[in-house]
C-alpha cells in the first residue's frame, strides 16, 4: 500500500510539474516522467502490455513529435525564460493548493464500492481480445493511422 | 480482499487530480504546444482510470485491449496537432494562441 | 451487406495508394462517385429487405448492427458525401492535391459509416475518433491562418469531449464489465439512481453535445465550418459533425440511457437554448460561411429538443430533420462554394445580385433557404412541423412556441443572405460572375431536387417510410 501512496503522489507532482515549469523542453521531459510512473502503475495492476505500449508510444513517440516541434519553433534566451517563470508563476500558484485540498478532500470521502458485476467476465487474454474478438476496433485503429499518414502528407508538403 | 477497494480509491484520486491539472493547464495557457500537453495529461488520467477499471472488476485483458487502442488513438491526434501548430509557426511566426485571435480581429 | 460499407472504401483508400499513383491519382474522384453511388444503391436494397448473404462478413466479427435509424444515417452520408466529391472536384486545384482531398473525404465515410452501424461504446469512440481526425485535417487542408486556427480549437475541444466520453465508457465499465450497448443499456435500467451511472451519463452527454457544437459548446464550431475548404465544409456541416454528434445521441438517449427524465430536461433546455443564440448571432453575421454555420447550430437545436421530448413521434421528427438537415445544409453550402469560387469571397457586403449571373445556385440556395425556414410544402417544413406537434402533444406548449418564433427567425436572416448575395443590383466588381462549374451545379440541383421530392411526396412517405424509422425503438 506504502508504495503504491507514493507512486499515485509522485504521478500527479511530476504532472504538476509538467504544466507549472515555464521552459516547453522542461514540460515535455515531465511529461514523460509522468508517462514513466504511469508505466510502473500500470504494471502493478497486472497490465503489462499496456505498460509496454505506454512506455514506447507515450514517453517515446510523444515526447520525440513534441521536441522536435519545439526545436522547430521556439528559442528562448536565458533571461526571458527567467521572465517566463514569473509570469506562469502568477497564474499557476493556484494549481497545487487546488490539488493539495482536492487531495486531502477526496482522501476523506469514502464511496462504498462493491465491485459485483452483472455481466459475467469474458475473455481472459488481451491478444485473443485485440485480435479476435474486437476487429472492429482493429479496423479503426488501422484507418486512423491511414487518416494519420494522409495528415502529415497534407501539412508538410509543399 | 479489503485492500482492493482502498487500491482503487487511492489511483482514482491520484486520476481525478490529474484531469483537474490538465484542465488548468487547458484553461489558463496561451502557448498552443503547452494546450496540447494539457491534452496529455487529461490522456494518461483516462488510460490510468480504464486499467485501474479493469484491474478492480477482473478485466484486465479487456481494460489493457481498450489501454492500446486509446494510446494509439491519441499518438495519432498529438501527430496531426503538432502538424497543425507547426503550418501555424510558418504563417505567423509564433506559436502563442492570443496572437491568432489578434489576427482574426 | 454491411461489412462492405467499411471495407470498400478502405479497400479503395488502399489500392489508391498503391505506389502507382500516377494511375491511380486521375481515378481517385470516380472511384469516389463510385463508392457513394454504391452506398445509396445499398441503402436501398437493405431498406428493401435485400439481406444478402454478407461474403465478407465470415473472416471478421465487426458486430456491426443495422436498423432504420442506421439506414436513414447511411443514406444521407452517402448523397452528402456525393456532394462534397462533386464540389471538391471542382475546387480543388492540382491533381495532388485532389488526391489527398478524396483520400481524406474516404476516411470520414468510414468513420462516418462505421459509428452509424456499430453496437459498443468503446468502438463508437474509435470511429467518432476517426471521423474527427479527418475532419482536423480536412478544415486545416488550405493551410491558411484562419483554418488552422479553427483546426486547432476543433481539436481542443474535441480532445476535451474525448476525454469525457471516455471517462464515461471507463464508469460503465466498471458498472458493467462490458462496454456493448445491449448491456450497458439493461445495466443503466437496473441502476436507476446510482450516482455513478448519473456521472456517466451526464459526461458522456457533455462530450457528445460538444462534438455536434450544441450550445454552450459550440465555440469551435464557425470558426472551423468557415475557414474549411468550400468542398470540407459541406462535408462537415452537413453529414460528418452530426454523424458523430447528434446521431450518437440519439442513438443512446433511446437504446442506453433509456429516456432518463432530467436528461430529457436537459436536451430540452439545450435544444431550445441552441435555437436561439443561433439564430440570433446568423443575424449579425456578414459572412456567408459563417451564418451558415451558426444557422446549423439553431437547426441543430430543434433536433436536440425533439430527443429531449422523448416520445415516438419525435424521435421520428428529429431523425427526419437530421436527414433533411444533411441535406438543406449540405445544399446551402454547394452554394457558398460556388459563390465563393466564382467571387472570390464570402462577405455578403461585397456581394449582390448574382441571382442573373448564377441561375442554378439562386434557385437551388432559394429552395434551400425556404426548406431550412420550415415553408411548406418543403421537407424542412414537414420535420419542424412533426417536432412541434409532437412537442405539443406531450404538453411542453412554451417550447413548442419557442420553436415556431425561432423559425421565423430562421426565415429572416436567411431571406437577408438570399436578398444580400443573389438579389438586387450586381455588385462592384462582380460584373464578370458565371455560373459555378458542373460539378457544383450537379451537386446542387440532386441535393435540391431531394429537398423538394421528399417535401412533395412526404403525405406517402409519412406512413411507409417515416413511422417505421421508429421500430428501432424496441
Amino acid at each position: 500500500m506504502t508504495i503504491n501512496i507514493i507512486l499515485g503522489v509522485s504521478l500527479v507532482l511530476a504532472a504538476a510539474w509538467t504544466v507549472m515549469t515555464a521552459r516547453l523542453l522542461r514540460s515535455v521531459i515531465g511529461l514523460a516522467l509522468t508517462s514513466m510512473i504511469l508505466t510502473i502503475i500500470m504494471f502493478k495492476l497486472n497490465s503489462p502490455l499496456a505498460a509496454v505500449f505506454e512506455l514506447s508510444v507515450c514517453a517515446g513517440l510523444i515526447s520525440a513529435i513534441f521536441i522536435s516541434c519545439i526545436s522547430l519553433t521556439q528559442r528562448l534566451t536565458d533571461e526571458q525564460a527567467a521572465a517566463k517563470q514569473k509570469e506562469r508563476f502568477s497564474k499557476f500558484w493556484l494549481l497545487p493548493v487546488i490539488l493539495v485540498l482536492a487531495g486531502v478532500a477526496l482522501y476523506q470521502v469514502h464511496i462504498p464500492l462493491d465491485f459485483h458485476l452483472q455481466a459475467a467476465p469474458s475473455e481472459s487474454d488481451v491478444r485473443n481480445i485485440i485480435w479476435n474478438l474486437r476487429h472492429l476496433d482493429m479496423i479503426g485503429q488501422i484507418v486512423i493511422l491511414l487518416a494519420g499518414a494522409f495528415g502529415v502528407v497534407a501539412l508538410f508538403k509543399d | 480482499m479489503t485492500e482492493l477497494p482502498q487500491v482503487f480509491w487511492l489511483f482514482s484520486i491520484g486520476a481525478i487530480l490529474l484531469l483537474i491539472t490538465g484542465f488548468y493547464c487547458l484553461i489558463m495557457t496561451y502557448n498552443l504546444v503547452r494546450a496540447l500537453i494539457g491534452l496529455e495529461i487529461l490522456t494518461k488520467s483516462v488510460t490510468l482510470f480504464i486499467i485501474l477499471v479493469g484491474y478492480v472488476t477482473e478485466r484486465v485483458a479487456l481494460a489493457q485491449a481498450l489501454a492500446i487502442t486509446l494510446i494509439i488513438i491519441e499518438v495519432v491526434v498529438i501527430a496531426v496537432a503538432v502538424g497543425i501548430v507547426l503550418c501555424v509557426y510558418k504563417n505567423i511566426k509564433s506559436i502563442d494562441g492570443r496572437l491568432l485571435r489578434n489576427i482574426k480581429g | 451487406m454491411l461489412s462492405p460499407l467499411l471495407l470498400l472504401p478502405l479497400l479503395a483508400i488502399i489500392i489508391l495508394n498503391l505506389p502507382i499513383r500516377s494511375l491511380t491519382q486521375k481515378l481517385s474522384v470516380w472511384v469516389g462517385i463510385g463508392l457513394s453511388l454504391w452506398q445509396i444503391v445499398a441503402v436501398v436494397l437493405l431498406a428493401m429487405g435485400h439481406e444478402s448473404a454478407d461474403a465478407w462478413g465470415k473472416y471478421f466479427t465487426l458486430g456491426l448492427s443495422c436498423d432504420n435509424l442506421t439506414l436513414v444515417l447511411l443514406m444521407s452520408i452517402g448523397i452528402v458525401t456525393l456532394a462534397t466529391i462533386l464540389v471538391g472536384w471542382q475546387t480543388i486545384g492540382g491533381e495532388k492535391q485532389r488526391f489527398g482531398f478524396m483520400n481524406l473525404v474516404f476516411v470520414a465515410m468510414i468513420g462516418m459509416n462505421g459509428t452509424v452501424m456499430l453496437a459498443d461504446l468503446f468502438s463508437l469512440y474509435i470511429f467518432i475518433e476517426v471521423t474527427a481526425v479527418a475532419s482536423f485535417i480536412l478544415i486545416a487542408f488550405q493551410r491558411n491562418t484562419n483554418a488552422l486556427e479553427g483546426a486547432f480549437k476543433y481539436i481542443i475541444l474535441s480532445a476535451t469531449a474525448t476525454v469525457m466520453m471516455l471517462l464515461s465508457i471507463s464508469i460503465i465499465l466498471l458498472v458493467v464489465g462490458d462496454t456493448s450497448f445491449a448491456a450497458a443499456g439493461s445495466a443503466v435500467k437496473q441502476s436507476q439512481g446510482n450516482p455513478l451511472v448519473i456521472v456517466a451519463i451526464g459526461l458522456f452527454i457533455c462530450g457528445l453535445l460538444i462534438k455536434g457544437g450544441v450550445v454552450p459548446f459550440h465555440g469551435w464550431l464557425p470558426a472551423a465550418y468557415s475557414a474549411a475548404p468550400a468542398a470540407a465544409s459541406v462535408l462537415l456541416a452537413g453529414i460528418a459533425t452530426k454523424t458523430s454528434g447528434i446521431y450518437a445521441l440519439i442513438r443512446l438517449t433511446t437504446s442506453v440511457f433509456a429516456n432518463n427524465e432530467s436528461v430529457n430536461s436537459i436536451l430540452l433546455l439545450a435544444g431550445t437554448i441552441s435555437i436561439l443564440v443561433g439564430a440570433f448571432a446568423a443575424i449579425g453575421q456578414s459572412d456567408f460561411k459563417k451564418m451558415l454555420a451558426y444557422s446549423s447550430i439553431s437547426q441543430v437545436g430543434y433536433i436536440i429538443l425533439a430527443l429531449g421530448c422523448g416520445t415516438n413521434l419525435a424521435i421520428i421528427g428529429a431523425v427526419f430533420h437530421l436527414f433533411n438537415h444533411s441535406i438543406f445544409k449540405s445544399l446551402l453550402f454547394v452554394n457558398s462554394a460556388a459563390v465563393e469560387t466564382q467571387s472570390g469571397t464570402t462577405d455578403m457586403n461585397k456581394l449582390g445580385g448574382l441571382g442573373t449571373k448564377m441561375p442554378v445556385t439562386n434557385a437551388t440556395s432559394l429552395i434551400a433557404f425556404l426548406s431550412t425556414a420550415g415553408v411548406p410544402p418543403l421537407a424542412g417544413f414537414w420535420s419542424k412541423l412533426i417536432i412541434i406537434i409532437a412537442l405539443w402533444q406531450n404538453n411542453l406548449h412554451t417550447y413548442a412556441t419557442i420553436a415556431v418564433l425561432a423559425s421565423v427567425l430562421t426565415l429572416a436572416y436567411l431571406l437577408l443572405m438570399q436578398r444580400k448575395v443573389f438579389f438586387g443590383k450586381v455588385a462592384e466588381g462582380l460584373g464578370n460572375v458565371k455560373e459555378a462549374g458542373w460539378g457544383i451545379t450537379t451537386a446542387a440541383s440532386i441535393l435540391a431536387a431531394i429537398t423538394v421530392g421528399v417535401g412533395v411526396t412526404f403525405p406517402w412517405m409519412f406512413n411507409s417510410v417515416l413511422m417505421p424509422i421508429s421500430s428501432f425503438l424496441k
